[in-house]
């Protein structure tokens, strides 16, 4: 079984790995061997490629906003659903519902919803008055419009913080309050170091998850703009409005696999794999001092 | 590729005396172990990725043989209707010669074919988009050229540009099967309440028209629009509003729009006539609008009153709005280009015989049947409502051209029509310059000449780095 599972680690991870650091250094597109043309791949990457600095902007704009925002919506709702005694199975059930929607299906239903001309929500703004912005069809607002969504799907995050709020001792809350601690001094020293792994785990699992943030952003620009299907390539429905949705990893699905630049995506694969580590770092660090402070 | 230098094993010494010879003797085996196994890896890497290349022209037989057979894989990208189409033709093909047997692989995406053909994958002849793909696809495509001489099929044999769009760096990897053509589609009934009595045939004159025939709503938003100028809605892009105004997009092997008088007064006539309807107006309406493939399509629901599009809303319009009055005509040119009127942007399917074919006769025989039987080109052209590339088969009568459509097969032929150039990076090139434009097109104090520069840098940047060896 031992050697069943090195194999599998050599095969399926050393392997990939070395190799895709072998093409990094190389000029391939598939239909001829790859030639060594040294950093070349790295140079362009940071110094020419007019479009990989605002697609790792766009992406470091997801882990920023996105995974905080996503987390502390959840982290409110489960403490909101922690207190409620009537009907709160269904309330659960009710934030739950959005996370189980394949999130293809979530993001077509948004720019349904947010269509300027057509969609609901501006039809209302437009009943009370008010001039509905263009949301997914506005280069500064189309990112916002998917923070949305993801908050409308928080309910994977919500239900994980739910479980750790109700196993966070009660008698310390008693404690706390004979004490006269307020609510916000029971929130920083009793619930939040409770729950700190738990907030860990939101934490590292949705930088990951954001810094390969893909299918939404692509759903959303091919739906929004009108192209979807057809004899659109990639590089026409990734990024609209404006690259303001062209995120890393769909820059390097472009050049990997629609621009045939397979060895300029192996060195978008390594240097995205080099940020991920050193983020990752840093959030272990930090996780560090929250067991130091815990002893 | 570098090579790891590689060292003869020294040969076995007695037990070191020190501990500091000791671990000099553990460092040096652990430095050796380290350079056989980087050189084993790089070795079995190398193995690997050879393999993985796109294999060689193979010798062509003095004379075709006289008897085909055998099972041969057909990719391609059409699917539903279209690839009933496709199949209908393999099927003709299959008749005549009935010791072949084809399977077809429908439904593949271009880039996905390109893949599996440069992969090794079981392809032996391959329908690709000519501008998007062949810069890379034609490696692994083999030439066609001395099949074409031996059996007689001429470049000549097709209309308009096609044939020497369908080659590549002097390699002809391919042969044009069926076209896209774009024109401009006119509402009549709306021209003729806006009293425009004929389609426009400059910009200038398109613009006019278009700012006649559009409508406002009482809160200043667009009801009804004449034309809609916005690069990236729909069909408008670099390349089919360059392929009317006659702009360079390379030079000698490197971009040269900054340098071509065309892209600027193009750029400027769409930033004028932007500017007087508005951009947020019209991004709002854009955004509005159904999807271009639905019945809900704009100009089929006769919210917009001209469009730029390709020859297949024709049979669109047919099954979707067959009660639209609707003419075609060539798309207006830029005034003062030089462009004649009455062609346009055009760009072309082909199909070709992969190198790594273990039947390369039978798949050029398949490759021969497709674009040079008459009866075949014209089955396509019919079925799929492309314009046929093949001469015989556009003068055929029993070619199906209702009048909207003959527009586009006058287009097809005519010298003025234009495609964008076939590059190493394929459609990166028009992608860059839809990029700028539309950025343009919302932020126009960012500055033409500049901006048109970065462009040419970015398209030079990234041939070199295609290049690069």
């Amino acid at each position: 079984m031992m050697a069943l599972g090195v194999i599998g680690l050599l095969v399926f991870f050393l392997y990939p790995l070395l190799a895709n650091l072998f093409y990094s250094f190389t000029n391939y597109d598939l239909a001829s061997p790859p030639k060594w043309i040294g950093l070349r791949n790295y140079s362009y990457l940071f110094t020419q490629d007019p479009r990989v600095g605002r697609a790792a902007l766009n992406t470091l704009w997801f882990v920023a906003l996105l995974v905080p925002v996503r987390i502390a919506c959840s982290l409110g709702v489960a403490m909101l659903l922690t207190r409620r005694k009537r009907a709160a199975g269904f309330w659960r059930t009710l934030f739950y519902v959005p996370a189980l929607v394949p999130p293809v299906a979530s993001v077509v239903g948004f720019v349904f919803l947010f269509n300027p001309g057509t969609g609901p929500v501006n039809t209302v703004l437009r009943a009370l008055g008010v001039k509905g912005p263009l949301w997914f069809n506005d280069p500064s607002l189309a990112k916002p419009s998917l923070l949305l969504l993801g908050v409308w799907m928080m309910g994977d995050l919500m239900v994980i913080f739910l479980a750790a709020l109700l196993d966070v001792p009660r008698d310390q809350y008693e404690a706390s309050a004979l004490d006269g601690a307020g609510g916000w001094q029971r929130f920083r020293y009793v619930t939040l170091p409770n729950i700190s792994p738990v907030l860990f785990f939101a934490a590292v699992t949705g930088v990951i998850a954001a810094l390969q943030y893909f299918t939404e952003a692509a759903v959303a620009s091919s739906v929004a703009n009108g192209k979807t299907g057809i004899d659109a390539g990639p590089d026409q429905l990734l990024g609209y409005p404006d690259d303001s949705l062209l995120t890393y990893t769909q820059w390097m699905y472009v050049q990997g696999f629609s621009s045939f630049q397979l060895g300029y995506a192996a060195a978008m694969a390594v240097v995205l794999f080099v940020a991920a580590a050193a983020v990752m770092a840093v959030l272990l660090r930090r996780a560090g001092v929250f067991r130091q402070k815990e002893k | 590729m570098r090579r790891q230098p590689t060292r003869t094993p020294e040969p076995a010494r007695a037990p070191a005396k020190t501990p500091e010879a000791a671990g000099h003797r553990k460092r040096r085996a652990r430095e050796h172990r380290l350079r056989t196994a980087t050189a084993t890896t790089s070795a079995a890497l190398t193995l690997v990725l050879t393999a993985c290349a796109a294999g060689h022209d193979g010798p062509v037989a003095r004379t075709a043989p006289a008897h085909l057979s055998g099972t041969i894989q057909l990719w391609h990208h059409y699917s539903d209707r279209e690839a009933a189409v496709i199949q209908s033709v393999v099927d003709g093909f299959e008749k005549k010669y009935p010791d072949v047997h084809v399977e077809v692989h429908s439904g593949q995406q271009d880039t996905k074919i390109t893949q599996v053909v440069a992969s090794g994958g079981d392809v032996d002849a391959l329908i690709t988009n000519v501008n998007a793909t062949l810069g890379t696809a034609c490696k692994t495509m083999e030439n066609l050229a001395p099949f074409m001489r031996r059996d007689g099929v001429r470049a000549s044999d097709f209309q308009g540009i096609f044939a020497a769009a369908t080659a590549f760096g002097g390699r002809r990897c391919s042969l044009p099967t069926t076209s896209d053509v774009y024109g401009l589609y006119y509402n009549t009934k709306l021209l003729a309440r806006a009293g425009v009595t004929r389609p426009p045939r400059t910009l200038r004159e398109l613009e006019r028209a278009a700012l006649k025939l559009t409508t406002y709503k009482p809160d200043g938003s667009i009801r009804t629009l004449g034309f809609d100028p916005l690069v990236g809605f729909q069909q408008n892009t670099s390349a089919t509003f360059g392929g009317t105004a006659g702009v360079t997009w390379m030079k000698g092997g490197q971009s040269a729009i900054a340098s071509s008088p065309q892209w600027r007064a193009l750029l400027g006539w769409q930033h004028d006539f932007v500017e007087k309807i508005g951009y947020a107006k019209l991004k709002a309406f854009s955004a509005g609008l159904g999807d271009e493939w639905s019945a809900n399509n704009a100009f089929q629901t006769g919210r917009i009153a001209m469009a730029l599009d390709g020859e297949w809303r024709v049979a669109f319009i047919q099954d979707q709005a067959p009660h639209l009055a609707y003419g075609t005509a060539p798309f207006p040119v830029l005034d003062g280009s030089g462009q004649a009127y009455g062609g346009g942007f055009v760009s072309a399917a082909d199909i070709g015989v992969s190198k790594r074919s273990g039947n390369k006769e039978a798949a050029w025989a398949l490759v021969k049947y497709m674009t040079t039987d008459t009866d075949a080109a014209v089955r396509l052209a019919n079925g799929i409502k492309n314009i046929p590339t093949l001469k015989s088969a556009a003068d055929s009568p029993r070619l199906d051209a209702p009048k909207q459509y003959r527009t586009f097969l006058d287009a097809a032929a005519h010298p003025a029509s234009r495609t964008s150039p076939v590059t190493e990076i394929g459609s990166m090139l028009t992608a860059t310059m839809d990029d700028f434009w539309t950025g343009y097109q919302q932020r126009p104090q960012e500055g033409l000449d500049s901006g048109l520069k970065k462009v040419d840098t970015d398209i030079d940047n990234a041939l070199s780095l295609r290049r690069a060896k």
